[in-house]
């Protein structure tokens, strides 16, 4: 079916579900829960960058007055990490830190004087290790290895070929090659990390309250920590102020809370700084892209080759995935005839990388769609005609064996152009404007789940009492994207009830059925489908019962608003408590369980590494930004953002074009001002002074268009909103930018400093250029 | 002497919280956003920073906007302190609250309290302000998800029901 672009405006939406608790102050988040009597936790933190703990003595802090428990890597030796084949990092540093703020020692005291008292009764003693702070530095011959067992200090190499990329290049009228480098940059989520662990020393139960986005995650590492017998243990999602990724991997205060509650034999409470935070991190790495393309002078692309290296920090995370995403969606957005792709994972003293939106995915993208833009304009083709001559076909499957089959990009394409006035507007702004533009995609979800159990994907149960309330119960984290807004409507829509009839239940672990999580916006998707799954059999009991009362075939019964009828008029109708009666009837109050997995032939290429960035639907985007720079300060505005996503179906419009404007608005924080700093492996970025997150006033309007291409796989054909468009606001930044002033910029974020930087190495090259034909 | 030198003293705090008169006794030093969250209970004024950076904290003294994390307590003597609990009147929405949920100007609803105490103050002393007036008044108050748009639609959505109603 063609994609179009009007469906959603007929629908205006629904506000959240759990809307009206976060306005009225009532939504309770970790550290408002009621925790009179907890301890209070506080972590002592690794003050060199790389070294042997020598010494390590916390006789003085254990004896202290109001100290009831201190736990260093003496307590764990078991190391965790969200990936089974990665986990290389202890929960407290055991012999080696390998970075300025690894946790070494925790401390559980009455209260938080005490606690960080105690902290500085604390004595450790160094032998300082070298440490490496760019990914350069630590791949150089000599580099003392960070972990011994990886040579170079690589994490992880990959070397994909697809296609013959050398014939592609000898094909091309113009081989171009760019070197394109992207700051650290951080979620910035802006509630700060914490938990709530109770451990009852009588039941030897442990109940975890954390800000996790994946729960399942967070039980099994506990677990594992802690050497529980996993039904021992219950993990409750709170509210939640934002994850970004942040949240998906367990993070090491989780396990060290939990060890305190234990050696405490009660309850303790663990908040985090906004500068621990920082040191937490998990977010997107320092990234250097160089990235080669072969084009035709109609603009048709003949290969590409790009090589990737990220510098991931002290521990594995997330990295072998990330690494990985990075060179798998280089396609999936184009018809790319063949390509190379080299990525390099490095170890690093610094704090760990993770998953941020658009895991793996954006510094790529941007390298490539700078590239395109500079090539286009080399060719005298307009970069939407570039980005034309490149399209895919639905249904397709690209050369790593990716999924496509839905695809909404041309209309994505033809939408920002028509907002944003492209044709008329390119190239006739006053001096200091401009407008570039950039595409993006990415995952509905990936197809293929981290641990490999042989479950559904995806299970979500639906309970229905003799209340007539419908109970749907997910383990689908809600961290503020409407995750259990989107459960709501599905049971509502299929079984055609009013919402308010609906309650969810999310994320907990004693409650709710195992869910994978809240990451690689595989939400809506694949808990979307389960949740259409249940109630749809919940509605085939509700008709066969209906069927019986009103004497007709259960096909031949339709329900909406709350009835169940055949053909029109009076008598042939039940409500729906009516249906509900006569359901409990001999049956008793009802659970069905409804579930979703991603097929085999979706999950990805058959080479090494090939599930990753596999999904059953990519979302693609568009988009027009238009800039002002200011050369004399090097400041860059942003005056307005056109963009356009193609997410299947707007099963919520309002939730979609918020997630979309988050999106975007991400991308530019990334693009124009956000970026870590280390001096020495010392976090100069700390805080929300240092690092510089867009303010209102420097945020544009967000002006979206949402486009349905009804994939045949989506609930309802939906596909995710969350994050495709994240990644085309950096590339069309910096392709606004090239149309403003005419410098092309290779390093983010586009900072007055780095615009200053160009524009006197141009003007410096101009002079230069000058001063032989001055003298003749 | 040393001792109590770290021993801070304690007074009988008499303040007005959300529309009635309370006392506790408080420390010096305690900070209003700990006294509103860990005295009153009133959990929906967050902490989100280290202090002075996020906005989260922002509540209403005397109707003047203010982060509760950079105040002290004993500051708000005999002054009207009002939190984002103290908005909605007999089960009814504030304007704000209602436009920023049917706006779904809140998202994770983190920076939602702080967000709509600071819009409350602007709109109190200026019922109807300009998008740029929205900036400014919001320009303290960190947000993570929305990119503000709907934030900013939020406020002039409100501010349009008022003069409507």
């Amino acid at each position: 079916m063609a994609a179009e672009q009007t469906g959603s405006r007929a629908r205006p939406g629904v506000p959240l579900i759990d809307g009206r608790e976060k306005v009225t102050g009532k939504a309770r988040y970790t550290a408002d829960l009621e925790r009179s009597g907890a301890l209070v936790g506080r972590i002592l933190r690794s003050p060199v960058s790389h070294g042997e703990i020598v010494r390590l003595d916390v006789s003085k802090a254990r004896a202290l007055d109001g100290v009831l428990a201190v736990a260093t890597g003496e307590d764990c030796a078991i190391p965790y990490g969200v990936l089974p084949v990665a986990m290389n990092e202890y929960p407290l540093a055991r012999e080696r830190v390998r970075y300025r703020g690894e946790p070494i020692a925790a401390v559980a005291a009455i209260d938080a004087e005490t606690a960080e008292r105690a902290l500085s009764l604390i004595e450790v003693t160094f032998n300082e290790l070298p440490a490496y702070y760019t990914s350069g530095d630590a791949r150089a011959p000599d580099a003392a290895l960070l972990h011994m067992n990886k040579p170079g200090n690589l994490e992880r190499q990959v070397h994909h070929e697809f296609g013959d990329w050398n014939r592609g290049f000898e094909e091309a009228d113009l081989v171009r090659e760019e070197k394109i480098s992207c700051a650290e940059v951080n979620h910035g989520q802006i509630e700060p990390h914490a938990c709530l662990a109770e451990y009852d020393p009588l039941t030897g139960r442990l109940t975890m309250q954390s800000v996790s986005q994946v729960i399942y995650y967070l039980h099994m590492m506990l677990a594992r920590c802690l050497q529980m017998d996993e039904s021992r243990i219950r993990v409750v999602k709170p509210f939640v102020g934002g994850g970004f990724g942040a949240r998906v991997e367990v993070l090491n205060f989780e396990i060290i809370t939990a060890l305190l509650a234990r050696a405490a034999q009660g309850t303790v409470f663990m908040q985090l700084s906004r500068e621990e935070c920082f040191l937490t991190h998990r977010a997107r790495p320092q990234t250097d892209v160089s990235v080669k393309i072969g084009m035709r002078s109609d603009g048709r692309i003949t290969a590409c080759v790009c090589e990737v290296v990220q510098r991931g920090g002290a521990y594995a995370g997330y990295g072998v995935v990330t690494i990985l995403y990075a060179g798998a969606l280089l396609q999936g957005l184009y018809d790319i005839p063949a390509i190379k792709y080299d990525g390099y994972r490095v170890y690093t003293n610094l704090p760990p990388c993770g998953a941020m939106r658009g895991h793996g995915t954006v510094d790529t993208r941007h390298a490539f769609e700078c590239l395109l833009d500079r090539m286009a304009r080399e060719l005298g083709l307009d970069p939407f005609a570039v980005r034309r001559a490149n399209l895919l076909r639905a249904p397709a499957r690209t050369l790593n064996g990716l999924m496509i089959n839905s695809y909404g990009l041309p209309e994505c394409l033809d939408s920002v152009e028509r907002a944003s006035g492209w044709r008329e507007r390119k190239g006739r702004l006053p001096a200091g404007k401009g407008l570039g533009m950039a595409c993006s995609h990415y995952v509905s979800g990936s197809a293929k789940p981290i641990h490999w159990t042989g479950e559904p994907h995806a299970t979500v149960n639906v309970r229905l009492d003799f209340d007539g309330g419908l109970t749907a119960l997910t383990g689908a984290a809600d961290i503020g994207q409407g995750s259990s807004t989107i459960v709501a409507i599905a049971v509502a829509e299929t079984l055609g009830v009013a919402l308010e009839r609906v309650r969810v239940i999310a994320a907990d672990s004693a409650i709710t059925p195992k869910d994978n999580g809240s990451y690689s916006s595989r939400v809506t998707f694949m808990v979307g489908n389960a949740a259409i799954d249940a109630a749809q059999k919940l509605k085939a009991i509700l008709l066969e019962v209906a069927a019986q009362k009103l004497g007709a075939a259960p096909d031949n019964i339709e329900v909406a608003g709350e009835t169940f009828r055949i053909g029109e008029g009076e008598q042939a109708c039940l409500s729906f408590s009516d249906v509900v009666r006569a359901a409990l009837v001999d049956r008793g109050p009802i659970t069905v369980t409804g579930t979703f997995t991603c097929p085999e032939d979706a999950q990805g290429g058959r080479h090494k590494g090939g599930a990753v960035g596999s999904t059953m639907g990519f979302s693609y985007a568009a988009q027009v930004v238009e800039v002002s720079v200011d050369d004399a300060t090097g400041l860059v505005s942003v005056d307005k953002v056109w963009s356009a996503l193609d997410c299947g179906y707007a099963i919520n419009p309002l939730a979609v074009e918020g997630q979309i404007q988050g999106a975007v608005w991400m991308g530019m924080g990334q693009a124009l001002c956000e970026e870590t700093r280390y001096l020495e492996g010392l976090p100069a970025h700390a805080s929300f002074l240092e690092y510089r997150m867009p303010t209102i006033v420097e945020s544009p309007p967000i002006e979206v268009q949402i486009v349905e291409s009804h994939d045949p796989n989506g609930p309802f054909g939906a596909k995710e909103a969350s994050e495709g468009a994240l990644a085309g606001f950096p590339p069309a930044l910096v392709n606004a930018i090239a149309d403003a002033i005419g410098i092309d910029l290779n390093e983010l974020p586009a900072t007055p400093d780095r615009i200053m930087d160009a524009l006197v190495q141009r003007r410096r090259k101009a002079r230069l250029s000058r001063t032989p034909q001055a003298t003749s | 002497m040393a001792a109590c030198e770290r021993q801070p003293g304690k007074r009988v705090l008499r303040v007005k919280l959300n529309g009635r008169w309370r006392e506790d006794a408080v420390a010096d030093n305690l900070l209003l956003v700990d006294y509103l969250r860990d005295v009153a209970r009133l959990t929906g004024v967050k902490t989100g920073c280290d202090g002075g950076e996020c906005g989260a904290c922002t509540v209403l003294v005397d109707g003047d906007a203010v982060p509760s994390c950079l105040t002290l307590a004993i500051r708000c003597e005999n002054r009207h302190v009002e939190t984002v609990e103290g908005l909605a009147a007999q089960g009814r929405l504030s304007r704000l609250q209602q436009a920023f949920h049917q706006k779904l100007g809140t998202q994770c609803g983190f920076c939602t309290p702080g967000m709509i105490m600071a819009a409350e103050a602007l709109l109190r002393r200026n019922p109807s302000p300009t998008e740029n007036e929205i900036r400014a008044a919001l320009s303290g108050n960190l947000c993570r998800c929305t990119g503000y748009v709907k934030i900013i639609e939020s406020v002039k959505f409100a501010a349009e029901e008022h003069h409507g109603g």
